[in-house]
Order: structure tokens, then C-alpha cells, then sequence
């Protein structure tokens, strides 16, 4: 589907469903280089529920227009002025990663759009290595590759997928090798420069933290939570910070039960 | 991005892949890759089972569509050829159709090497032209010629590593450079070769399709293929796509390019092509196929370096006219394998005797270490008369395109010691020197 916001071609997935302003809706918000595809299972199945879905592609991400944002305000403000285009006037925030620092800034700049969150794999403040950053500066392919073994498991990086026949790392390697120049930079300067003092933030949440993830390790996913004051935390055991391949049917079910009950 | 240097964390390493890639250790404990003899899979719920249905939940429902043995074959065959995804088929035959039906339809061409294997040629020139799909063949060598067989409802270009029996050298990055340019995917057949001595996909192919009948499996007990997909082409950058980048009506008007990203391509093609055409792979065949995988490595240096000594004894042999081997220098494509196979460039030759047809009949026939079969890539020396067996369907115009006289003899190096291979050749080159 796509939506024009001053301009900007923004395009989002729905899982199928039709949005209806009366029903219940879902966001999702991928994580730094990547788009809404990697929600294409949770999206079906909160759609097939009679939920309204939303995944966007962030600018320069997928099929939206550039250029990408270069901090998590601005990547917040499209997020609000799709959700006003759309005419949903609230909507459970899930995020994976960067998109879970997009939901938090939600909930701070935008409460009233924010009826719900689900932080895939958190950190506040999410600071990025050095080495990845000059990495992905100079658009060198290491950025890719230190980013793409940062975020699985060494049970991840070896496979054993749960899709069957699919090879999930190689799969998020290619995913970061699309994006155009300069996108990835923008990501990870996005996230490495956040840091958000949240204040007074009742909002419900569930945190869902990865046992072995590295690239926002389950401290710190539970330090998130306690910087909130109405958020669980769930863990995922063996797991990386590529979450919804590393254990879909775990994080859905996971979800699901916050989300519907 | 410059993929040249690499900087990164350490890679896994392509041994511990092809032992490890796609399996743990399940609740059993079992360390083997289990063998999911089963038909269909018990679906937990009934919302479970609608959420495997409708593309939500990971898992298995029937085992055309999928299986858990399959499924640590296929992921490890991805991670070997640095895929994105795969697919096991029924043989290699299947796996190439399933690739070229997930893409081409009624009405469009493609391009393809002249130099393939016997059954490939005749699903293009014969099988797929009934269902209204052209192909024109090409120099392999001639990048011309491919890009001048290029028309407007071209879909594809495919070629073999290595082409059979021509053994000629597929100018990958030259060709895939050549295809993109042109907005068109490049698909190969690497059965000769395996992800050991060569990557397709790392080489800039997008598509790869393997018999791992061959030396995948190593020990000729087994029918298979694999089809893996780089997860490289821009399907989404052109029209010429509609199975990818249109509604399929098949799956309530799903795109797959919109929905699986890189991974478009093989979940439309297990969607539809594996569940409608139907070529599965049976799970005790996966289970075998992995066994040989396990050793790849050592299996294919020790074919590659037995072939090496084969071919220097053959090459040095007065009754022996040529032999077409691209590991010797003399080889016009040497060059270009050592570039991109450095490890080697198979086991499989060919060549021809003086005193043509009959005096190759006579060498096989005298052959007593080798066995006559139509396959290669077992872990057994084997040998075919290639013009009146594999390719006898091909006229004498499409023979002499691909390279294949009347007395061409191929041979598949197998394990054995390299000193009783030798013997057996010089034996039965005597025998055909007093009979000829």
C-alpha cells in the first residue's frame, strides 16, 4: 500500500488486512536496515485476527522514498503523520531494535497515538560500536557483516531455521545489501545518538528480550523496562537479536498474548 | 558496498557448515539428522494450523511442501552456496524446472548455454516449447551471443559451471554482468563443481541448481537436486516478473516481492511450484544426500587431485588424440578456471581416442576398474560414450555445437587409488591398440 506524506512516498504492508477506524491497530516498526517485510508472518496473523496492520517501510527503507531519516524524531514524525493519514487515531507500537526506540519517542512525543508497546530487542540509550559505525560510514561491506553476526545467535548464524528451507542470516545479509547509500549510516547514526529520558511512561509494554542477543543484550532490554512503569519483560531463550526469525513461532506467541490476550 | 576486503568478524568456515548448517540437536538428543519418515505433520490447534496455512507460523504441514530432514538439507545447501533459501527436489531435473517455471511462463524465452547436459537440453528445446516457452542456445564461450539472443520477453539466461560434456569454463561474473545489465536473472547449474570448488551465487549468479545425485551426495545410492536462490535479483526493478511482483491469485493476491523481501523467489517457488508440480524430495533421501555432504571437502579435493594424475597419464598417451580437461593449460579456458576455481575444476573430462567411434566403444568395454553407467560424480570411477547415450537424442547439428564427436568418451574420476585407475586405463588402452 502506499501513502504520500508531503510528498514522500511511504509505503506499508497490512498482513492483508483492510483498516477500519474502529478496530484495534497494530504498527510495526522494523529495525536499521531493514523493511516492513520482516513482519510479513506477524502482520498475517494479527490481520487474520481483525486487527488493522500497519507496517511501514521507514524512508529510504524498501519501497518508500528517501532520503532516511538520520534520528529517531524524525523517523517518529512520519510514523505520527502516517497513522493522521491513515485516520487511525491510536495503535499498539511494535518495534524491533531501532523501531523499538521509534515506539519509545512515540510514547513520549505522541502519547495519545500510542496505546500499547512491544520493544523487540531494546536499548535506551543503543549505542553502536565504532567499528561498525566507520564501517557503514565509508559504506564498506564489513558494516553489513559485523551487523548481520551481531544480531544472531551462533545457533542463528549456523541455521536451523524454523521456516523450513530458508537461511534467515544470509537472508538479513541480502536485505542490507538493497539499501541504497548512505541508508545504513543514517540507521545506526539514528540510534547511536538517542538517548531518550523517559518520564512518567504508564503506558503498557511488553519487553521482549533475546538470552544471547549482542546487539542489545538482555540487560539492557530489562533496564528499558524498568525505565518504565508499566512494562513486563519476556525472555527468549537462546536467542539473538534477530528475534522474529530466530524464533518466530516463540516471539508470535509472545506477542499474540500481549496483543489479544 | 566493496565486498573485497573483508574486515568483519571471523566467517564460519565451510567445513563447519557442511557438517552443522541447519540442524540442531532436537529433544532427543539425536546428533544425526533424524529421518522424518512421515506423510503430514499433527497440527497443534486449529488456529496453528490456520496460521501454517496462511503463511504466519513457521513449520510443516505436509511433506510436499516441506519436511524437517528436507529442511536441514535445504539450509544447509543455502549456507554452502551463500543462498538465501532452497529447495530439495525430486532429482536435479526437477530442481531446474521448478527454478525455470517459478519465473517463466507461456510467451517468454530464454537463453541458454548450448553446452548442458542431455535432459536439459531436451526440457528446452522440446518440453518447455509445448508449454509455449522458446529457448535459444548459445555459445557458452561468446558473450556476444548471449547478449544478442537477448529479446524482449526474455526472462532468463542459464548456463552449466561447467558445460557436459564440453567441460567449457561459464564466464559467471562476465555473464551475470552481462544478464543484469540486460534485467535478467542468471541461473547455473553447479552440479559439477559443488559450493567447495565453486559459488555461483558469490560470483555474481543469482540462481543455482544442483543434481545432488552427484558428487553433493557422493556415493550414487541416491535421485536429488537443490535448487538455491541467491536472494541477489531486483525482481521488483523491472515488469518482467509477474510471478513475483503481481498478485498470485493462487495465495489471495499475495506479492511475494512485497511481502519476503530477498526471499521472494524460492517461497513463491515453494508455494506454488513444489506444491503444484509436485517433484518433492523423499526425507530418506535428504538424510542420505546430507550424509555425503559432510564430507564434501575431503571427498572433492580427493576427486580433483585424482583427476589431475588421470589426466596428465591420458594426455601423455600416443593413442590418445585430445583430451578436454580445463585444469591443463593447453585448455582454452584455463585461465578462467583457475580464476574462479581455484580449488580446482572437477573431476569430470573428456577425450577422444585415435580411431574414433570404435576405438572408444573398445576402451570402455575394456575398462574393468571404471564403470559403465550414465551418472558422474560417484565416489566410483565411472565412463559413458556421451553421443549415442546421455546426449543420443541431440541431432548431429546440436553434437557438433556442443562439442561432442563420435568417439568423445567421458570419464568421472572417482576415489580409488590413483595408481589402480591408471592401470586400468593404460590396460585398457593396450586392449584397444591390438584390436583396433
Amino acid at each position: 500500500m502506499k501513502a504520500v506524506l508531503n510528498g514522500q512516498v511511504i509505503i506499508y504492508g497490512t498482513g492483508g488486512s483492510t483498516l477500519q477506524a474502529q478496530r484495534e491497530t497494530l504498527v510495526f516498526v522494523h529495525g536499521a536496515g531493514f523493511d516492513h517485510a520482516v513482519w510479513t508472518p506477524m502482520a498475517r496473523y494479527f490481520a487474520r485476527h481483525g486487527l488493522n496492520v500497519v507496517a511501514l517501510d521507514l524512508p529510504g527503507h524498501g519501497g518508500s522514498d528517501g532520503p532516511a531519516c538520520r534520528t529517531i524524531e524524525a523517523m517518529s514524525d512520519v510514523l505520527s503523520g502516517l497513522l493522521d493519514f491513515l485516520n487511525l487515531s491510536q495503535a499498539t507500537i511494535v518495534g524491533h531494535s531501532m523501531g523499538t526506540l521509534v515506539a519509545l519517542f512515540m510514547a513520549q512525543r505522541y502519547p495519545q497515538q500510542v496505546s500499547k508497546m512491544v520493544l523487540l530487542g531494546t536499548s535506551n540509550p543503543m549505542p553502536v560500536g565504532p567499528p561498525l559505525l566507520a564501517a557503514a560510514a565509508e559504506g564498506h561491506h564489513a558494516a553489513i557483516e559485523m551487523a548481520n553476526m551481531f544480531s544472531h545467535s551462533r545457533r542463528g548464524m549456523l541455521g536451523a531455521s524454523a521456516n523450513p528451507g530458508l537461511h534467515s542470516f544470509n537472508a538479513a545479509q541480502r536485505w542490507m545489501e538493497r539499501l541504497p547509500a548512505g541508508v545504513f549510516h543514517a540507521d545506526l547514526t539514528a540510534c547511536n545518538n538517542f538517548e531518550l529520558e523517559i518520564e512518567n511512561c504508564a503506558i503498557l509494554t511488553l519487553v521482549l528480550v533475546g538470552e544471547a542477543d549482542k546487539m542489545t543484550p538482555a540487560k539492557a532490554g530489562q533496564s528499558v523496562a524498568t525505565q518504565l512503569s508499566n512494562a513486563r519483560v519476556h525472555m527468549l531463550k537462546g536467542c539473538g537479536h534477530a528475534m522474529m526469525t530466530e524464533q518466530p513461532n516463540a516471539v508470535l506467541d509472545a506477542v499474540s498474548n500481549f496483543v489479544l490476550g | 558496498m566493496d565486498k573485497k576486503e573483508h574486515r568483519g568478524p571471523p566467517r564460519i568456515g565451510f567445513d563447519t557448515l557442511s557438517l552443522h548448517a541447519g540442524q540442531t540437536p532436537d529433544e532427543t538428543g539425536s546428533r544425526a539428522t533424524p529421518i522424518y519418515q512421515t506423510a503430514s505433520f499433527v497440527l497443534p490447534d486449529s488456529d496453528f494450523a490456520a496460521g501454517l496455512f496462511n503463511m504466519e507460523r513457521a513449520g510443516h504441514v505436509y511433506s510436499r511442501l516441506s519436511n524437517p530432514t528436507n529442511a536441514v538439507l535445504e539450509e544447509r545447501m543455502a549456507a554452502l552456496d551463500q543462498g538465501v533459501g532452497a529447495i530439495a527436489t525430486a532429482s536435479g531435473q526437477a530442481a531446474t524446472h521448478l527454478g525455470v517455471c517459478t519465473i517463466v511462463s507461456a510467451g517468454d524465452h530464454i537463453v541458454a548455454s548450448r553446452s548442458l547436459y542431455g535432459g536439459t537440453h531436451n526440457l528446452f528445446s522440446y518440453t518447455l516449447k509445448r508449454f509455449g516457452i522458446d529457448t535459444t542456445f548459445v555459445d557458452p564461450r561468446d558473450m556476444d551471443a548471449f547478449a544478442a539472443a537477448v529479446q524482449p520477453n526474455t526472462k532468463l539466461v542459464f548456463g552449466e559451471v561447467l558445460g557436459n560434456p564440453g567441460l567449457e569454463v561459464l564466464d559467471i561474473p562476465a555473464l551475470a554482468q552481462l544478464s543484469h545489465e540486460h534485467g535478467l536473472p542468471l541461473m547455473v547449474d553447479a552440479t559439477l563443481t559443488t559450493p567447495y570448488l565453486c559459488q555461483p551465487i558469490s560470483l555474481g549468479a543469482d540462481l543455482v541448481v544442483h543434481s545432488a545425485t552427484k558428487f553433493l551426495s557422493g556415493h550414487g545410492v541416491v535421485i536429488g537436486g537443490v535448487l538455491v536462490d541467491g536472494g541477489t535479483f531486483n525482481w521488483a526493478g523491472s515488469d518482467k516478473f509477474p510471478t513475483l511482483t503481481e498478485p498470485y491469485a493462487g495465495f489471495h493476491d499475495l506479492v511475494f516481492t512485497e511481502e519476503f523481501g530477498p526471499q521472494a523467489f524460492i517461497t513463491r517457488a515453494r508455494k506454488e511450484g513444489i506444491r503444484d508440480f509436485g517433484a518433492c524430495m523423499s526425507p530418506m533421501s535428504a538424510f542420505q544426500i546430507l550424509q555425503g555432504l559432510e564430507t564434501l571437502s575431503l571427498r572433492m579435493d580427493r576427486h580433483v587431485s585424482n583427476t589431475v594424475q588421470l589426466v596428465e597419464f591420458l594426455a601423455a598417451h600416443p593413442l590418445v588424440q585430445s583430451v578436454n580437461y580445463p585444469g591443463l593449460a593447453q585448455h582454452p579456458d584455463y585461465a578462467l578456471g583457475q580464476r574462479l576455481m581455484p580449488l580446482g575444476v572437477g573431476a569430470v573430462f573428456t577425450l577422444t581416442l585415435q580411431g574414433g567411434r570404435r576405438a572408444g566403444a573398445l576402451f570402455i568395454d575394456a575398462l574393468e576398474l571404471f564403470s559403465h553407467l550414465a551418472n558422474v560424480g560417484d565416489a566410483k570411477s565411472l565412463v559413458i560414450h556421451p553421443a549415442s547415450t546421455t546426449h543420443h537424442r541431440m541431432d548431429e547439428q546440436a553434437l557438433a555445437a556442443a562439442g561432442i564427436s563420435e568417439g568423445l568418451v567421458r570419464i568421472s574420476v572417482g576415489l580409488e587409488d590413483p595408481v589402480d585407475l591408471i592401470s586400468d586405463l593404460s590396460k585398457a588402452l593396450r586392449s584397444v591398440e591390438k584390436r583396433l
